[in-house]
């Protein structure tokens, strides 16, 4: 498959204060191959790929692009080469169609009409079924990915680079948009895929480039490497899975019945007659596209959204209708996916953060007065225990890398001996060895005996810390199943197969 | 090429330099066009500055001024920055103010000719009642039917200012007054007088309620969960729900207390400098106070100096106008400019300005 040169790359380098992003980064991308970026979160993919895409400048090193000198100033100047790219958080309008939102990123977009019939003639050519008169607001996030993918198509580019693509697909969808890179690069186009999951690149891809902390690390053939190989040499170290411990299940302390809430959220997913139970000492992990529900099920057992009474019962007391403060006194805490502006206000302190959750359960406050030199030592003690790497409690947490700040948040959550603890994506955004030390917290709870819901988008991780699977699809939840025995195409099948994928396959 | 690069942490140094950078460009800027209006800028800068407080013909009638106008404006400001802090905008503080001035001279004259001590205090409480029940309707549309309070409280300061007109041609007017507009006068009335406490200082009971009030607001934002709720609200809305902050209880709160506050300001100055209820009796204290609050930097003790500064701007650009014939819009633009600066100049507190040379691609 591969041929002659297309992109390539010597020795860049790309430093912001403070950290060096890249470092002396070589490697070449050949026409018509699918070529893997390797790395840990903040390993310094997402950099590179910026200055692929001309959005950020190299330092120092050059670019060649067919030959030719290659400086991209601006995305503009790289899809006119003919560098196209997927972002991993999608730039679309929901109250525009499809249509519509293909023309807004165009240069020169053909009239609407003539538009709609080449957005068809492309999802039929590549097996990416798309209506382009609907809604974006509509559609699920596998099919905003085509929106985006077929974007970038409409451009004929000879590089396509997807950034973490996977992660807002079932493993259904995965499969059929593996088959559309693959016809795309036997085509001729050359694929960069930046991904962290080993398992995708060793089906795909023909060539990996492995970085860590802004360097190269390997160049390796993934189709010749094992999984765990590739993994130690990402993380440069042997990486120990969480250990569990087996123990009894306690009673029930967290239950939900029957809960419908519509979305707050515009375009938002409502949640239709959700039911479970958690027994105390168990991980219930909560499956699901981006997009499913998961934000409305946390806001609704947070307390940020109320309901019916006994719809959500913690310890047996119904707690429904109570505001999060109640909830946080009858035992449940728990931690939203988004960690800057909603689990934590990014212009606080980390010692003003540490009360925003805790002030009710480490009674931090007395007679509505603040007790400051409580709240410090509750914040030093989670930076302590949980490894977060900063300067001091005392700056803010917008200036925490978002590794760190998760540790922070989740790790203020955990310290305040929960009972019932609910966590969205808990991982997201973390390096590994910050994730395992993470996950292992939570398995710690769960075996002091803390019911814990954990909802998450990482298969892998869910299996590898949850006793039962259920997985949210458009807001219904299924029912939960013992992981123990599950396949991935059951668990595919759970989130939703391949939400009308199955005329792509017809029509590949 | 200039460029600006977001701070890790807001800067401390930059959040209280800024407000003094704000009142210099304010000087530099006002004095060209104090010079553009053929008038000496020095002079005229001097005159607004300085004679107020050290001139010896002028000081000792314009040094009392300056803690009566400024009194009103901190009570105002305070009020309204905690609201502010917590994005919730009340831009109606003139009337709450208006509507407290009448509730409590309404209370005030029903009474007449009582002269007992409980009479002042009556009518403070009427005052700040006046002021939170305006505040209310404002906050009450906004929780119940999701109005803009901006624009809700901005009109019904013409509401205020009608009833104000009728008040002091019918109700409240004064029956010995020989059919002119305008209540009796409350100041010449011992029982609901707001007197000058210390001669020649110009401090009234306004004024000692405005310094509490600054201290009661600083230990609030500082140390009671309140505070942090209100902070936090304006700065993270999510964060704040996830917080436990109920949001309609936070709007109501603080319109509330904005509201009292301003309608507090309006009671004193009703008993006080004013006098009386007349068609004239706002002079626009309640606009003034936004600036002042954000001049403060929404701090309770910015906002006492900010009040102070404001205040000493009016009284010397009075002055200015009349010893130099500036035109009144050149004062008025003058004070514009300071709140143009301040929140130009604001940004230094995030952003740092970078010189960089633009790369040649």
């Amino acid at each position: 498959m591969t041929g002659t040169e297309l992109l390539a790359i010597s020795g860049v380098t790309k430093a912001y204060p403070g950290v060096v992003a890249n470092s002396d980064v070589s490697f070449q991308i050949a026409e018509g191959e699918i070529h893997a970026l390797l790395g840990e979160n903040g390993a310094g993919k997402s950099t590179l790929v910026k200055m692929i895409y001309g959005l950020v400048k190299p330092d120092a090193g050059t670019m060649r692009f067919r030959g030719q000198s290659y400086q991209p100033t601006e995305p503009r100047q790289a899809r006119a080469t003919g560098v196209a790219m997927v972002f991993q958080h999608f730039s679309l309008f929901e109250a525009l169609n499809v249509a519509e939102n293909v023309a807004l990123g165009m240069e020169n977009p053909p009239p609407m009409r003539e538009l709609s019939s080449r957005i068809k003639a492309v999802s039929q050519e590549y097996g990416l079924p798309l209506d382009p008169g609907r809604m974006v607001g509509d559609l699920s996030a596998g099919e905003r990915q085509r929106v985006e993918i077929i974007r970038c198509l409409l451009q004929d580019p000879k590089l396509l680079i997807m950034d973490e693509p996977t992660s807002v697909l079932t493993p259904q969808e995965v499969e059929i948009l593996f088959k559309t890179l693959r016809k795309l690069a036997s085509e001729g186009t050359a694929i960069l895929y930046i991904s962290h999951k080993l398992e995708e690149i060793r089906t795909l891809c023909d060539e990996a480039t492995i970085l860590r902390r802004g360097k190269v690390v390997a160049t390796c053939t993934p189709r010749e490497r094992t999984a765990r190989e590739m993994a130690e040499l990402m993380v440069g170290a042997t990486l120990t899975p969480p250990a569990r411990n087996a123990k009894a299940k306690g009673a029930v302390a967290l239950q939900v019945t029957g809960l419908s809430v519509a979305s707050p959220i515009p375009f938002g997913t409502s949640l239709k007659d959700i039911g479970f139970s958690v027994a105390r000492g168990e991980v219930l992990g909560i499956a699901g596209v981006a997009g499913n529900g998961q934000d409305e099920l946390l806001l609704a057992l947070s307390g940020e959204v109320r309901t019916a009474r006994d719809t959500v019962k913690i310890d047996g007391a119904g707690m429904g209708d109570k505001g999060p403060n109640d909830r946080r006194a009858a035992g449940l805490v728990s931690a939203p996916e988004e960690r800057l502006g909603h689990a934590a206000a990014p212009d606080m302190s980390l010692v003003e953060n540490a009360l925003l959750s805790g002030a009710v359960r480490k009674g931090l406050v007395s007679g509505g007065f603040i007790d400051w030199a409580k709240t410090a030592a509750f914040a030093a003690g989670i930076v302590k225990d949980f490894d977060v790497r900063t300067p001091g409690t005392h700056v803010a947490a917008r200036a925490l890398s978002g590794g760190n700040l998760q540790k922070f948040v989740v790790g203020r959550e955990l310290s305040q001996a929960p009972g019932v603890i609910v966590i969205n994506q808990p991982t997201w955004g973390v390096d590994a060895a910050a994730a395992a030390a993470i996950r292992q917290a939570i398995l710690d709870r769960a075996a002091e005996g803390a019911a814990v819901v954990v909802i998450s988008q990482d298969l892998d991780e869910l299996l590898e810390i949850a006793d039962n699977f259920a997985a949210l699809n458009e807001g219904r939840l299924t029912a939960p199943r013992p992981v123990q025995g599950l396949t991935i195409d059951e668990i595919g099948l759970m989130m939703g197969g391949a939400h009308g994928m199955e005329v792509a396959h017809h029509g590949a | 090429m200039l460029r600006l690069e977001k701070r890790p942490s807001p800067s401390r140094t930059w959040a209280w330099a800024t407000p003094v950078l704000a009142v210099v460009l304010t000087m530099i800027a006002g004095g060209i066009m104090f010079a553009a209006l053929g008038k000496d800028p020095v002079e005229a800068i001097r005159t607004i500055f300085w004679d107020p407080l050290f001139n010896p013909q002028f000081a000792s009638y314009s040094r009392p001024q300056l803690l009566v106008k400024a009194g009103p404006l901190i009570l105002i400001a305070v009020g309204l920055s905690l609201g502010f802090r917590a994005g919730i905008w009340n831009i109606g503080a003139e009337g709450q103010y208006i509507m407290g001035a009448i509730f409590a001279a309404g209370v005030g004259l029903a009474l007449y000719p009582v002269e007992t001590r409980w009479v002042f205090p009556l009518m403070v409480v009427a005052g700040i009642f006046g002021g939170w029940l305006w505040a209310m309707i404002p906050a009450v549309l906004k929780t119940r039917f999701n109005t803009n309070e901006i624009l809700v409280s901005l009109l019904l300061v013409y509401v205020a200012q009608n009833i104000l007109a009728s008040m002091s041609l019918g109700l409240l007017r004064n029956p010995e007054g020989g059919g002119f507009p305008g209540s009796r006068n409350l100041s010449q009335i011992p029982a609901m007088a707001n007197p000058e406490l210390i001669a020649g200082t110009g401090m009234h009971w306004g004024v000692v309620a405005a310094f509490v009030v600054v201290i009661a607001a600083y230990v609030l934002l500082q140390r009671h969960i309140l505070g942090y709720h209100i902070k936090l609200a304006g700065q993270a809305p999510r964060a704040a729900r996830f917080a436990g902050v109920n949001p309609t209880r936070l709007t109501v709160l603080c319109m509330g207390i904005s509201g009292a506050l301003a309608g507090m300001a309006g009671m004193f100055e009703v008993t006080g400098p004013a006098g009386q209820i007349s068609i004239d009796f706002n002079t626009g204290y309640g606009f003034t106070a936004i600036i002042v609050a954000f001049l403060g930097r929404l701090n309770p003790i910015g906002i006492l100096l900010a009040g102070l500064l404001m205040a000493l701007t009016y009284i010397g650009g009075e002055l200015a106008s009349f010893m130099l014939s500036l035109p009144s819009a050149a004062i008025q633009a003058f004070q514009g400019m300071l709140l143009f600066f301040l929140l130009a100049v604001d940004l230094l507190t995030n952003y740092r300005i970078r010189l960089k040379k633009r790369e040649i691609a």
